[in-house]
């Protein structure tokens, strides 16, 4: 076999993408917008320094449609980060590194990820009534 | 170019002894985010359409500052680390590269700022 006949690794044509190849560039992803989403944390701390009129203007941002959607952007990257950084943790102590139980936890943390931003949206409007 | 074998040159040049530092700080910096960030989210669920007072009254008391105050320095120092290697893994020309690490730490250091100096003029401002 000469060198270029050699198979290529991922060999494309037999290659299956393994689900925890999606959640490693989501982590990264996900820690990245969660980078930005702090610049609304920071935006929301000093509009509460600042004053009554900052703070109802950020209070409004916050409320409108796409506020709501950046917050629940932000919402969806926390958890999932959370989740999987979790998982992270427990590969860093030599733990479920075995291929059935890495795809198990990857779907636990799409599961987790899931019901966390459902729950924390659900009991938020239950709380502000 | 030399006579001397690899680990000749390696042997005397010294490590920087600090290897697995942004590693294990990025771990540390994570279990600590578990426990404030899960405190933090369930306060703000909690405080969904608060009042300017009543956030101002939640953001002053003494536990809740000093939860703040930790939560943003570890929050944005796992920000900082955590952009490092995704910059480090991404940007390959060397100008650009040190240009774009500088300017995201630079950014994590002023967002961390404004954020905890808010927390304190709200706590000690009046």
């Amino acid at each position: 076999m000469s060198a270029q006949d050699r198979p290529l690794s991922p060999h494309l044509q037999v290659y299956r993408w393994p689900i925890s190849m999606t959640l490693s560039i989501l982590h990264r992803i996900t820690g990245v917008g969660l980078g930005f989403g702090t610049l609304l944390m920071a935006y929301w701390l000093i509009a509460a320094a600042a004053g009554p009129n900052w703070f109802a203007d950020a209070q409004a941002f916050l409320d409108s449609w796409i506020g709501r959607i950046i917050l629940l952007g932000f919402t969806v990257s926390l958890m999932f980060h959370f989740c999987n950084g979790v998982r992270h943790l427990f590969w860093d102590a030599g733990k479920g590194f075995e291929l059935n139980t890495a795809r198990n936890s990857a779907i636990a943390v799409l599961l987790g990820t899931v019901v966390l931003t459902v729950a924390t949206w659900v009991i938020g409007y239950e709380v502000r009534g | 170019m030399g006579f001397k074998s690899p680990m000749g040159r390696a042997r005397g040049l010294g490590s920087a002894k600090e290897g697995t530092q942004h590693w294990w700080h990025q771990r540390v910096t994570a279990i600590a985010l578990i426990l404030l960030s899960g405190w933090f989210v369930i306060s703000l669920i909690a405080m969904a359409g608060a009042s300017y007072e009543e956030a101002r009254a939640w953001i002053g008391h003494p536990l809740v500052a000093g939860l703040l105050l930790l939560t943003i320095g570890f929050m944005f120092y796992h920000l900082k680390l955590g952009l490092q290697v995704v910059i480090e893994d991404y940007v390959h020309g060397e100008m650009v590269k040190l240009g774009t690490l500088m300017l995201s730490s630079g950014a994590c250091l002023v967002g961390a700022l404004a954020c905890a100096l808010s927390v304190l003029f709200v706590t000690f401002g009046g």
